[in-house]
């Protein structure tokens, strides 16, 4: 968490001004009983009816320039934190975006979406009450200590002994509880996994007849939560009545000592009725400080999962110098590329090298897990190989910026993402130059011109988040309009047919065929049917290449091809 | 993680407000009613434990009052009394904490107990839903009420109830003790009172605005944040990583307008309160001074009076959060109730038949059917299907061919008609009893937080280690499953991403097997396998389908050839149906759809 802090440097100045501030209005808070005693040992002692109006009247100013100081910390510390927050969300936001595919998956889009989002609100929480009470309290306790032995020293040895009994009571208590705080932390999540798996799994669960066995199976976790809730509650029970006891004793004890002490003349009423408030002020400060350290270990978690983010730097970088790659348009180049990942015994791809070239559809095929997509998404860099070399035009793609290799490239994935905004803020999406007419050009031949001029607004309709008012078919014909907008020397299709009906798929093939003309196609597959006309058809088996060839090639001579139509298009080819 | 609340917001969102306050308010106290005793006896506690701490700072006063008065008469101070006094205050402080601990460890209980109580009825409530319900509501919303409202009522009640006895108590028992030792000095403590009123107010209202606009705000950062996190992929591929931070930096600069507004005006009350407080410190110093020279009272009291004051500004402030905390309380209160009351599948009584005796046919006799029963979306379907037929359903995407499967396993009820399992009508069987016959495999591969083991047997209620194994050996997932790690204790994390798309449905198609179905419900659709895998899961479904009686929403013409029966849907209807020889001769929609896909292959192949 320490590390994080490292984060308020450019606060320092409002941290500086809140602690003079805080120290400031401490000071002054700590004041206000020892012109009390003053207005007992002077003021009534002494029959001084002015006495007692002039010292009343400085006590009204040093409790509003109190009041004042506290203001002022209040709003430094929402600023400060606030402030925090923000920062240390945009640089947790922006450092994910620098992520590759393989860090990102490390943690999965759910979790970084919880560290960005709750994680970091615990830690802005726990720097405001950092800033607010746990600056506060230690001044408090402090100042209260001086004060009172420089009022008496002798009457202060009493907190000698109340206060380690109070801070031992409370370290006694808080570590008890705390593991039971963190195990009631895991039933909750456990709780809500249930409630989430019970309504995302509704179907399954109906049709297997399994309600009772979920019914059960949340009773148990309800009521081990119920338990240990009980449990921590009840010791938490203990720590408020202790803690008055302790004060509340002490206080007894200051007026039998501090009874002795003016009997024997040391000491005087006022003083003593100032050390009463200073004791209150005392304990409760340490009191406030025990509870604040209950917050500490929940944003201690949550500082845990930040930073595992933060010091995962993304392996892909830039070159010191990027190539730019020549005349020559898109010739993608395998040689003998390797890749694994990270913790993964055998590679995902193996000694894979081809060529694809301009004006030519490469389509890859191969069972799941024989590593097209990992083949596919080492193009844009998502993944660097191992061994071997990936080359566009031949130029080592690690040698180029990442932004001029991408910008060659109209990947399209297997799961369409779509983004807030208009139907045409997504095709252009950050690439503000496309002309309208290359935009309507895109949406058509991406079969989407029927469903986009239905909508109200056509191209300017709105998306709403992630394209949740879209059908998957949609999302899809527009992913794909996105990439040809761009008009790239390179199309990376990564499945991404598979929302779509037979007879859109159908066409949409046949107006991409005209339209990537000169450009490099490269196209995964699962239907036998997308890729029968394929230039080249690079099969694979467990990250190794089995054949390269064209359909008829390896129809006849390829036995991995040959099962994979078999289970396609038995009757097709027999009719 | 749970949603926990913001940074001490004691004013939650104004949004917040209960509809029906006083019906709602009972509602909630009904859950209490079984407690009724034990939340007597912690009231009783409560009161005698504020009484004592009420009592205890005027014995202390005594104290210091015989001290001063010993002081100023010149005697030596009476140590007889003092010592007796100070015994009894240590008696009373005692006894006042050990009825404070005790209230708090019974009501630990008494709240825990009953947000059990609602938790359970909520998810059980769930499982009595009609699919028609989880349509119109979205999970996340469904998931907050469970969680986040069900987490809300019990933080009021554990803290609320307590402090309202308490609270109520200690403001009534200092005011008494107040007026007992000095009216005139009461009133000046008063004169804080309203004061304390009016801040709470400023304060109140001012927060509140901000919470509500930064709560909207707080949505719109988290909704970018899913969204570009979300299509990571895509924002890296079109380099739009710059741009999405712009749109974050933006929102992400509102929020925290919002969001300091919010802390600062929520964090004002405490200061602003202490201010309060010690303003009447000053004046009780000022007036009790006055006062104890007068000889109207006497020096201790004045030192009560300044414990009182700061005693009763805790309440104060508790009070204003306590109002708040009860009204969000009752606003979760009302969205929980609201799901508890919503309209049930109609219960039934399991029909004396045993299910196991059934025939696989299956029978439609004048089927209507809709999502919205004013719009059928089947009309009249008539449809005979014998035992061990194969039923292929074809459409393109989105022409409700989950319709279908939605009224085989009875997860919708039909509008009119009869529809029949073995002769017998579905009406006149529990929903159990028809799906205890069925078993699908569809695309969504849902699977559970737990081991393949488990996910396996899930199919069939105490299915052993060998069917397991059997089951997945005829899915053709033994292989990946034994190169696991772990193999069969392998826990698959929530979402299975653990595994891939492929492996999921494999495990769905085992997990169908187990539980040895009289009908089966496929969907071949493989979006995400292919053809390997694909053809595994084919052998596999094709050993299930035989001697059963099959629906299947077909994607192979192999199937679709096969099929005893076509039936074509377009826009949620049926709209053809017959065998593919009778279906192309008819040139309908049906041999449009075949041709477009079939026949470009077919040329080439051939």
């Amino acid at each position: 968490m320490i590390e994080l802090f490292k984060n308020l440097k450019p606060y320092r100045r409002s941290i500086l001004l809140i602690l003079v501030s805080l120290l400031a209005g401490i000071l002054l808070e700590l004041y206000l009983p020892t012109l009390t005693a003053s207005i007992v040992d002077i003021g009534i002692v002494n029959n001084d009816m002015g006495f007692i109006f002039k010292t009343g009247g400085w006590m009204i100013v040093c409790s509003l320039l109190a009041g004042a100081l506290t203001v002022a910390v209040t709003y430094l510390t929402s600023k400060v934190s606030v402030g925090f927050g923000r920062d240390l969300r945009r640089r947790l936001f922006g450092h994910v975006g620098s992520l590759s595919l393989q860090e990102f998956d490390r943690f999965g889009t759910a979790s970084l979406i919880t560290r960005t989002t709750n994680d970091i609100r615990q830690i802005q929480d726990v720097v405001n009450m950092i800033l607010g009470m746990m600056t506060r309290a230690p001044i408090m306790l402090v100042g209260g200590i001086i004060l009172a032995v420089s009022r008496d020293a002798t009457l202060s040895l009493i907190f000698l002994a109340s206060l380690p009994v109070l801070a031992g009571l409370i370290f006694l208590i808080m570590r008890t509880a705390i593991p039971i705080f963190r195990s009631l932390q895991k039933k909750t999540d456990r709780l809500n996994l249930l409630l989430r798996e019970s309504l995302t799994g509704l179907r399954v669960i109906r049709a297997f007849n399994r309600v009772d066995y979920e019914k059960k199976r949340f009773d148990e976790a309800n009521e081990d939560y119920r338990d240990t809730g009980i449990k921590v509650n009840r010791i938490i029970a203990v720590l408020f009545p202790v803690m008055m006891i302790v004060m509340n004793f002490t206080n007894v004890a200051i007026v039998w000592f501090g009874g002795i002490r003016v009997n024997e003349g040391a000491m005087q009423v006022g003083n003593m009725i100032a050390f009463l408030q200073y004791a209150m002020m005392i304990l409760m400060s340490l009191i406030m400080l025990s509870m604040a350290f209950i917050m500490i270990p929940r944003a201690q978690a949550s500082a845990t999962r930040i930073n595992e983010v933060l010091d995962l730097h993304s392996k892909i970088g830039d070159p010191e110098k990027g190539r730019f790659a020549g005349a020559a348009k898109g010739v993608v180049e395998f040689k003998d590329v390797t890749f694994r990942y990270a913790g993964a015994e055998k590679a995902a791809v193996e000694s894979v090298s081809f060529v694809a070239r301009p004006g030519e559809t490469t389509a890859i095929i191969g069972s799941t897990g024989s590593g097209k997509t990992t083949l596919l998404q080492m193009i844009p860099r998502f993944y660097d190989a191992d061994q071997g070399s990936i080359r566009i035009d031949g130029v080592d793609i690690r040698e180029m910026s990442q932004k001029e290799l991408r910008a060659k490239l109209g990947y399209v994935p297997q799961k369409a993402a779509l983004f807030r905004g208009t139907i045409a803020d997504n095709i252009r999406f950050g690439n503000g130059d496309i002309p309208p007419e290359q935009l309507e050009a895109a949406i058509a031949t991406a079969q989407a011109s029927q469903f986009v001029s239905s909508k109200e607004g056509g191209i300017e309709a709105e998306v709403s988040q992630a394209g949740s008012n879209l059908s998957g078919g949609q999302k899809q014909r527009l992913s794909i309009a996105r990439a040809l907008a761009r008009k790239p020397e390179i199309y990376l299709f990564d499945d991404s047919f598979s929302a779509l009906d037979y007879k859109t798929d159908a066409r949409l093939r046949a107006a991409l065929r005209q339209e990537t003309g000169d450009a490099t196609v490269i196209i995964v597959a699962q239907r036998v049917s997308t890729v029968v006309d394929a230039d080249q058809i690079i099969v694979l088996d467990e990250g190794k290449i089995a054949g390269i060839g064209k359909h008829d090639e390896l129809l006849a001579g390829n036995r991995i091809y040959q099962e994979i139509v078999a289970s396609q298009q038995t009757e097709g080819e027999t009719a | 993680m749970t949603n926990k609340k913001g940074p001490g917001p004691a004013f939650p969102a104004g949004a917040n407000k209960p509809k029906d306050f006083k019906k709602t308010l009972f509602r909630l106290l009904g859950y209490l009613k079984p407690q009724r005793n034990m939340l007597i006896i912690i009231a009783v506690m409560a009161f005698m434990g504020t009484l004592f701490s009420v009592i205890s700072p005027k014995l202390l006063g005594e104290a210091t009052s015989s001290i001063f008065d010993s002081f100023m008469k010149g005697t030596s101070v009476d140590f007889a009394f003092l010592g007796k006094l100070l015994i009894w205050l240590l008696v009373l402080y005692t006894v006042s904490a050990l009825f404070t601990f005790l209230q708090q460890y019974l009501m630990a209980g008494v709240s825990q107990r009953t947000i059990a109580t609602m938790r359970k009825e909520v998810n059980e409530k769930l499982t009595r839903l009609p699919l028609r319900y989880f349509d119109k509501h979205p999970y996340g919303d469904l998931l907050s009420r469970a969680v986040n409202d069900i987490d809300n009522i019990n933080n009021s009640l554990q803290q609320a109830l307590i402090q309202i006895i308490t609270s109520v108590i200690t403001i009534i028992g200092i005011i008494v003790m107040m007026l007992f030792i000095s009216p005139l000095l009461t009133l000046v403590v008063c004169v804080t009172i309203p004061l304390s009123a009016i801040v709470i107010r400023f304060v109140a209202t001012r927060s509140q605005k901000y919470f509500i606009s930064q709560q909207a705000t707080l949505g719109q950062v988290n909704g970018h944040i899913e969204e570009i996190y979300g299509g990571h992929q895509i924002v890296k591929a079109y380099g739009y990583e710059e741009k999405a931070l712009d749109t974050f930096d933006e929102i992400n600069e509102r929020l925290y307008e919002t969001n300091w507004r919010a802390q600062f005006m929520s964090g004002l009350m405490m200061p602003m309160m202490m201010f309060i407080g010690n303003i009447g410190y000053v004046l009780v110093s000022i007036a009790g001074g006055i006062l104890v020279l007068n000889g109207n009272i006497r020096i201790g009291d004045v030192q009560a009076f300044i414990q009182y004051s700061q005693q009763l500004n805790q309440p104060m402030v508790q009070a204003a959060s306590i109002a708040n905390m009860i009204q969000a309380a009752l606003a979760s209160a009302e969205r929980v109730f609201a799901v508890l009351d919503e309209e049930e599948e109609a219960s039934e009584l399991p029909a004396l038949v045993d299910p196991n005796q059934l025939h696989g046919s299956i029978s439609f006799q004048n089927v209507s059917f809709g999502y919205d029963p004013e719009n059928p979306i089947i009309r009249n379907l008539n449809l005979e299907v014998q035992e061990g037929q194969t039923i292929a359903i074809v459409g393109p995407t989105g022409a409700g061919k989950t319709t279908m499967i939605n009224l085989l396993m009875r997860f919708y009820e039909i509008n009119g008609g009869r529809l029949k399992l073995g002769g017998a009508d579905f009406q006149d069987m529990s929903r159990e009893q028809v799906r205890s016959r069925f078993a699908m495999v569809i695309q969504d591969t849902w699977l559970f937080n737990g081991t393949i083991r488990d996910n396996i047997a899930y199919g069939k209620e105490g299915a052993t280690e060998e069917e397991v194994v059997q089951a997945a050996r005829r899915a053709y997932a033994d292989d990946f499953i034994r190169t696991l790690p772990d193999g069969y204790d392998t826990v698959l994390t929530e979402d299975a991403s653990n595994i891939s798309q492929g492996q999921r449905q494999l495990l769905t198609i085992a997990r169908a097997i187990t539980s040895d179905p009289l009908i089966l419900i496929l969907d071949e659709a493989t979006s995400s396998v292919d053809t390997r895998t694909e053809m595994n899961i084919q052998k596999a479904m094709n050993e299930m389908m035989q001697g059963r009686t099959s629906f299947v929403i077909a994607h192979r013409l192999s199937t679709i050839k096969d099929a005893d029966l076509i039936l074509v849907m377009n826009q949620g209807e049926i709209i053809e149906q017959g065998t593919h020889m009778e279906l192309l001769r008819q040139k309908g929609f049906y041999a449009d759809l075949h041709n477009s896909q079939f026949s470009e292959g077919q040329d080439e192949a051939v």
